[in-house]
């Protein structure tokens, strides 16, 4: 893939966060293009969830930038918004997918009016188009259209997530963040919500960035790899090259099978 | 009602000749009042902004109006006649409290006439009779948050009203569409004050919606457990929220008022012997007592000057 005549969506410049003498990621440096999945392996305790909350607009970094690519002012400094700006931009080209549903989903309304908020967020008042909408996301989720009216805490974990995807994607954003969206899960439910992610983000064309333990949803789903350890980024490059060919030692015990992830 | 113990003068208006000595007129001292009467300043200039304030312990329970009590012990003044209302009446335990309190503690004229009042406080009710620009109606207000069923979060609510980020109300009707057919919330029904600030109006029915828009008279609202005052300053707008597909619509009934015929009131249903026999009757029982009033006079009047 050739990129670089377009400008990076997101673009990440020496970025640093400590929580007192804690590191929680150091000094780390990438871009991401439209359409493009790159994926965040590591450890447990390497920085993962702090990158993609640095990177998500949800921590203010100690040091560093993190520039998105606005539809209007192009490449903008996230962090040099104003916040209604940023929180603007949270809830219309991004996208934010929970390890815990709970933390994504309003537990105490339907899943119609949890796919809808988006559309109400930015002032959509008709009843009956958010409603068309809402329902054409929950079969795009590949959920039963009879939930609709239904509450969250009566799906099951694999829905859980599938509802968080559609109420994100609501709004066509052209960034999505994920993390761990499919642990916890049954290894078949897993399956099938990895290859709906897939053929979503592909179908849509929507940048990703994914966090995982597991290298295997990193094959299926990444273009990209990043390798993190010690909140430091290790190897980075495209996900087969750094999977089958890796070049950093630990990236090499990782995949050998020899450390746990 | 107490009317016994009081002299009813000619404007209908009780006065109160036993004031209680030892107390500061109307019960808080003035350096409580200036502070409340800043927090009110403040309100009536951002309209619908929730203005905290250093709320009073009261000789009442919290939960028995001690908000708006502070407001209108707050604003009253010597010649101020006061009309104080539970549900739409003047009779409760609650109101007759309440009004003796400032009886007693500040000496003022009280009156159950909605036009003879210049303070009326209120629970749960905005009068039938129109009010005018030299009336301020006081509310009663449990909980001032409009956005908290949604976030219990107040740093999140705080923020979500600076910076007008409103959309997820529109979250609650639609629920109640979806679930329903049509919304079903019947009291405290959220509206958007002057385009800006979502405001409770306190859990007063939508019925009495309309009457806030562009009301003549000063709206005062205070929440003494939560420690919030707000305000509708006069001919403001104040607008119920819904979607394009589902306007706003208030209650009405088939039936109209037993007893003074009504049509256009807000009526409660009343259960009058232990056959539950029911009727309607309007919540508002001094409008109630001013309509009956005037069917008994009206053909008097007409005789008298022939139009
Ligand atoms: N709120 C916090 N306060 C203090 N230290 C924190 C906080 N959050 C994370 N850390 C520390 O920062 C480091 C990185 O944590 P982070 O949660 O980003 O790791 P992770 O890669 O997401 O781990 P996991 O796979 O277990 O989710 C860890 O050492 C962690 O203990
Ligand atoms: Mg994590
Ligand atoms: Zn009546």
């Amino acid at each position: 893939m050739t990129m670089s005549l377009q400008n990076p969506l997101l673009k990440v410049e020496n970025l640093s966060h400590y929580y007192g003498d804690q590191i929680g990621c150091e000094n780390i440096n990438f871009d991401i293009y439209n359409g493009e999945v790159l994926g965040v392996v590591g450890e447990s305790g390497s920085g993962k969830t702090t990158l993609l909350k640095l990177i998500s607009g949800l921590l203010c970094p100690n040091a560093g930038s993190v520039a998105f690519d606005t539809r209007i002012e192009g490449l903008r400094d996230i962090y040099k918004m104003s916040e209604p700006e940023r929180r603007l931009l949270m809830r219309t080209d991004w996208g934010i997918v929970y390890q815990n549903p709970k933390d994504g989903l309003r537990m105490n309304v339907s899943a119609g009016a949890n796919i809808g908020e988006r559309l109400m967020a930015i002032g959509n008042r008709n009843y009956a188009n958010i409603r068309s909408d809402s329902s054409d996301w929950l079969e795009k989720v590949e959920m039963d259209l009879e939930r609709m009216d239904h509450f969250p805490e009566t799906f099951s974990g694999g829905m859980l997530q599938r509802l968080q995807i559609a109420r994100n994607l609501i709004t066509k954003p052209r960034l999505v963040f994920m993390d761990e969206p499919t642990s916890g899960l049954d290894v078949s439910v897993q399956a099938r919500l990895l290859d709906l992610v897939r053929g979503l983000v592909s179908k849509l064309g929507i940048a990703c960035v994914i966090v995982s333990h597991d290298l295997g949803v990193m094959r299926l789903l990444s273009h990209r790899l990043m390798v993190m350890k010690s909140g430091k980024v290790v190897e980075q490059g495209l996900t087969d090259q750094v999977l089958d060919d890796p070049q950093d030692p630990y990236t090499q015990l990782l995949v050998s099978s020899i450390l746990p992830v | 009602m107490t009317a016994s113990s009081q002299n009813k003068n000619t404007n209908g208006s009780m006065e109160n000749p036993e004031i209680l000595e030892g107390y500061n007129f109307a019960y808080l001292d003035d350096q409580t009042k200036r502070m409340i009467r800043r927090a009110i300043l403040k309100a009536v200039a951002i309209p619908g902004y929730q203005v905290p304030f250093g709320s009073r312990e009261m000789p009442l329970p919290f939960g028995w109006g001690t908000g708006g009590i502070q407001v209108t012990a707050s604003i009253i003044g010597q010649d101020d006649i006061l009309k104080v209302i539970d549900q739409g009446s003047d009779d409760t335990t609650n109101a007759v409290n309440i009004r003796n309190f400032f009886g007693k503690t500040a000496g003022v004229d009280t009156t159950e006439k909605t036009n003879k009042a210049t303070v009326i406080q209120t629970r749960h009710r905005i009068p039938e009779t129109p009010l005018s620009k030299d009336q301020i109606l006081v509310y009663q207000v449990p909980i001032p948050e409009p956005l908290r069923w949604l976030e219990h979060r107040e740093t999140e609510t705080r923020k979500m009203h600076a910076l007008a980020e409103y959309g997820v109300m529109h979250v609650g009707l639609y629920e109640n569409i979806a679930h329903y057919g049509r919304v079903t919330t019947s009291y405290d029904y959220p509206v958007q004050v002057d385009d800006r600030y979502i405001m409770s109006p306190s859990p007063i029915p939508k019925f009495d919606n309309p009457k806030m828009d562009k009301m003549p008279a000063l709206q005062l609202f205070g929440a003494g457990r939560e420690k919030r005052i707000y305000a509708v300053p006069p001919f403001t707008k104040v607008k119920s929220l819904d979607f394009d597909d589902h306007p706003f619509t208030i209650e009405s009934w088939e039936e109209s008022c037993a007893l003074c015929g009504s049509s256009n009131s807000f009526l409660d249903e009343v259960i009058t012997d232990d056959e539950g026999t029911r009727m309607f009757v309007c919540s508002d029982s001094n409008f109630c007592k001013e309509q009956i009033e005037k069917l008994t006079n009206a053909p008097l009047l007409q005789n008298g000057d022939g139009s």
